[in-house]
C-alpha cells in the first residue's frame, strides 16, 4: 500500500512537472508512460533509452515513470492528451484497457500500446519484440556450454511472453543437447535484486551451472559471476556487471520503432498496425558474444543469428510436443503469431508445472 | 530429490545471507523502540543508507569510507526524526511514515546518476577455510565483515541491554520516562541518542545490500524489507536474540519458496510474502491475551511523546 501511494505521489509530482514543461513545446510530441522507475536498468530503462532516441530526432518528449496499471494510468493518460501530446507511448502490458478507454475519448490523439493485443479504436496502435528469437540464440549456447545438463532460469510472472520465452530457449538448448534439463524459478517479480539474487542462488545450489533470467535487474549475472558460472543479460547489455559470467545478452532496442511512429505522426503517414519486430527488424539485438564461447558454437550461433533475421528458422518449428507429450506442431510446419500470443503451456523438456 | 548434507549447509548460507539487513535494522530499531520510541521511517533510512554507500564506493572508491558514510547518512536523516518528534514533540507514526516516503524520494532523486554502475567487490574473510569442513565451512567462512557483525550484533545488544549501566538507562526510559526523568536521566538526549544508533544500523542494513548482497544501485532496492524488519522488532518481543530466530525466518522464506520451486514444490508466493506479517499479527494476539507478557516486553511508553522538560 505504502509502496503504491509513494508511486502515485513521486507520479503526479513528476507529472506536474512534465506538464510545466510540455506546455512551452510546439510541434509534434510524444510522452511515454512508464510502468518502472527510469532507473530500473531494465525494462523502463531501455524504453528511455528508446524515448531519448525521439528527442534525437528533434522531437520534444515527455515521460510519465511509475505509473501503477489502475485507474491512475487512466488519469495520468487523460492528462497527457489534453495537454497536447500527438502521440502516446504506454509501455506496459497492464496499461492495455487504460489505453484503449481514454484513446476513445482523443480521437486526434494517436496511442501506442506496448506488448498488448487490444486495438478497439483507430487510433490504437500495439507493438512488441519477438524476444523469443533472442531467446533461441541463448538456448543454443547454453545447450552447447552446460556441463552438468541443468540449466536455471529466473522467470517472473506466468505470461505468455515469459512462457514463451522459457519454450523457445529450452527447444533451442535441447536441439543441440537432447539430455539438459530446464529448471524455473518464478521470482513473481520483475525487477527486486534480492529476490532475483535468492532465487539464482538456489538454482546454483541446485546444481544450475548456466543461468537464464526473464526479470530485469543485474542481480543475477552477479550472482552467477561470484560463483563462477555462467548467465545470460536481460534487457541491456550486462557484460560491464559480470564480465566473466555474461556470455551475452538479448537487448531491447525500442528507439529505432518509437523514431518511426513519431515521425509518422509528423508526416500524416501514422495507421494502425500490429507491429510485432524481431532480430531481422533490429528491434531484439544480440550483444557481442563472450570470448569464453568456443568457435564451433559462435559460428553456429552467427549462422543462427542470421537465419532468425531472415526467416529461414522459426524459433517453433515443429514437431513440438507439451510436457504430456502431445503434438503442439507438426513437422515441417511453425507455430503461428496467435499461438506464440496465447502460449500458456510448457514444450516438453521444461520441469515442473506452471503456477496458477 | 538431492538430500546432501553439504547442499543443506549452502541453503543455510543463502538464508543467513538474507537475514543480515534484517538483523541490523532491526536491532538498531530496537534499541531506539526501546527507549520508547516508535521509528517507522526504517524502510526510509535504509534505502538512504543503499544510495549513500554506493554512491561513496563509486566517487571515492574506499569501501571503509563507503561502508561508514551509509551509516553517518543513517544518522543524519534519523536526526531529521529525532528533531521532529523529540525537540518538536510531533507524533512518531506520522513523522517516521515521511521519513520513509523521503528517504525512497531522496535517494531515487541522488541515484539518477548511479544507475547501471557495476559495484566493486567486497573483500570475503577466510576465502581459504571455504572447502575445509563439510557443511560447516560455508556458513562459517567466506563472508563480508558486516555479516560476522550482524550475527553478533543479537548478542551485543543483549548483554548491553541487560549487563550495562547505559542500557538500564535506556530501558528506564523507554518503560517511564518520567520517573527516568525524576532520577535525573536526560530522557530527550537518551532519545535522540538511540534515534540515531537506529539510524547507523539501518544505513548499514542499506549499505550491505548495495554493496554486498547485490553490488548495484536501483531505484526501491530495499523492496520492503524495512516493513520486514519492523514486524521482526515487534515478533521478537523486543528480545535481540528472538531477532536473529525471526530473521532467519523471514529472510529464508523467499530462499526455502524458491528450492521448493526448483524440485517441484508449489506454494502461492503471494502467501508467502505476507506471512513475516501474518506471523507477526499472531505474536502480538497472543502476547496481548497475558497482560503480564505485554508488561514484560512491551516498552511502556512506546511511541509516547515525552513533553517534560529536563
Amino acid at each position: 500500500m505504502h509502496k503504491i501511494f509513494i508511486r502515485s505521489l513521486v507520479s503526479s509530482l513528476v507529472f506536474l512537472f512534465t506538464l510545466t514543461v510540455s506546455a512551452v513545446a510546439k510541434d509534434v510530441k510524444a510522452a511515454f508512460v512508464y510502468i518502472g522507475p527510469t532507473g530500473d536498468h531494465g525494462w523502463t530503462y531501455q524504453h528511455d533509452v528508446g524515448r531519448k532516441a525521439v528527442e534525437d530526432a528533434g522531437f520534444k518528449t515527455t515521460y510519465v515513470e511509475g505509473v501503477p496499471e489502475s485507474a491512475d494510468a487512466e488519469r495520468v493518460l487523460r492528462q497527457l492528451a489534453n495537454s497536447g501530446h500527438d502521440i502516446i507511448f504506454t509501455t506496459s502490458f497492464g496499461y492495455m484497457n487504460p489505453t484503449n478507454k481514454v484513446a476513445k475519448e482523443f480521437p486526434n490523439v494517436k496511442f501506442e500500446h506496448a506488448t498488448g493485443y487490444k486495438r478497439e479504436h483507430a487510433n490504437v496502435s500495439t507493438y512488441a519484440a519477438r524476444f523469443y528469437e533472442g531467446r533461441t540464440i541463448l538456448g543454443t549456447i547454453a545447450g552447447s556450454m552446460t556441463k552438468s545438463n541443468v540449466i536455471g532460469y529466473v522467470a517472473s510472472f506466468p505470461i505468455p511472453e515469459v512462457i514463451r520465452g522459457i519454450n523457445s530457449f529450452t527447444l533451442a538448448a535441447q536441439k543441440v543437447n537432447p539430455n539438459i534439463k530446464t529448471k524455473i524459478v518464478w521470482a513473481f517479480t520483475w525487477y527486486d535484486p534480492g529476490k532475483e539474487a535468492e532465487a539464482a542462488k538456489a538454482l546454483i545450489d541446485q546444481g544450475a551451472d548456466i543461468i537464464a533470467q526473464h526479470t530485469d535487474s543485474t542481480a543475477i549475472v552477479q550472482i552467477a559471476e561470484k560463483a563462477g558460472i555462467f548467465a545470460f543479460g536481460q534487457a541491456s547489455d550486462m557484460d560491464k556487471f559480470a564480465p566473466k559470467a555474461v556470455l551475452t545478452s538479448v537487448e531491447n532496442n525500442w528507439g529505432p520503432y518509437y523514431v518511426d511512429r513519431v515521425k509518422a505522426v509528423a508526416n500524416g503517414t501514422w495507421d494502425q498496425k500490429d507491429t510485432w519486430h524481431g532480430i531481422g527488424d533490429g528491434m531484439v539485438v544480440i550483444s557481442d558474444l563472450d570470448n569464453s564461447i568456443p568457435a564451433d558454437v559462435r559460428a553456429k550461433v552467427n549462422q543462427l543469428e542470421k537465419d532468425l533475421a531472415s526467416g529461414k528458422v522459426h524459433s517453433f518449428t515443429g514437431p513440438i510436443y507439451d510436457q504430456q507429450g502431445n503434438l503442439m506442431v507438426a513437422e515441417g510446419q511453425t507455430a503461428d503469431d496467435g499461438m506464440l500470443a496465447g502460449m500458456m503451456t510448457y514444450v516438453k523438456g521444461v520441469e515442473g508445472d506452471i503456477p496458477k | 530429490m538431492i538430500v546432501d548434507i553439504n547442499f543443506i549447509g549452502l541453503i543455510i548460507t543463502s538464508i543467513m545471507a538474507s537475514a543480515v539487513p534484517l538483523i541490523l535494522a532491526s536491532c538498531g530499531e530496537l534499541i531506539t523502540e526501546r527507549s520508547g520510541v516508535l521509528n517507522l521511517g526504517v524502510e526510509g533510512m535504509m534505502i538512504i543508507g543503499a544510495i549513500s554507500g554506493f554512491a561513496l564506493m563509486i566517487v571515492t572508491g574506499s569501501l571503509v569510507i563507503a561502508v561508514f558514510g551509509a551509516m553517518l547518512a543513517g544518522v543524519l536523516i534519523s536526526t531529521i526524526f529525532a528533531f521532529l518528534t523529540q525537540t518538536l514533540i510531533t507524533n512518531h507514526v506520522a513523522t517516521g511514515l515521511a521519513l520513509t516516503i523521503f528517504g525512497i524520494g531522496i535517494s531515487a532523486m541522488i541515484g539518477k546518476n548511479f544507475v547501471g554502475i557495476p559495484g566493486k567487490d567486497f573483500p570475503i574473510l577466510f576465502e581459504s577455510f571455504k572447502d575445509a569442513i563439510p557443511f560447516l565451512s560455508p556458513i562459517l567462512f567466506g563472508h563480508s565483515i558486516v555479516f560476522y557483525f550482524a550475527f553478533a550484533l543479537p548478542f551485543l545488544t543483549n548483554y548491553f541491554l541487560k549487563k550495562t549501566k547505559i542500557g538500564l538507562i535506556v530501558r528506564a526510559v523507554g518503560d517511564s520516562p518520567d520517573s527516568a526523568s525524576n532520577q535525573g536521566i536526560n530522557v530527550r538526549l537518551v532519545r535522540y541518542l538511540c534515534i540515531l544508533y537506529g539510524g547507523a544500523m539501518c544505513g548499514l542494513a542499506g549499505a550491505y545490500l548495495s554493496m554486498i548482497y547485490t553490488p548495484q544501485w536501483i531505484e526501491n532496492m530495499t523492496g520492503g524489507r524495512g516493513w520486514i524488519a519492523l514486524a521482526l522488532v515487534v515478533f521478537s518481543t523486543w528480545n535481540p536474540i528472538k531477532i536473529l530466530v525471526g530473521a532467519m525466518i523471514f529472510g529464508g522464506l523467499t530462499i526455502i519458496q524458491f528450492h521448493m520451486q526448483a524440485v517441484g514444490v508449489r506454494i502461492p508466493v503471494q502467501f508467502l510474502t505476507a506471512l513475516p506479517y501474518i506471523v507477526t499479527i499472531i505474536v502480538l494476539v497472543v502476547i496481548s491475551r497475558d497482560s503480564r507478557k505485554i508488561r514484560l516486553s512491551t516498552p511502556s511508553s512506546l511511541g509516547k511523546s515525552f513533553y517534560k522538560d529536563n
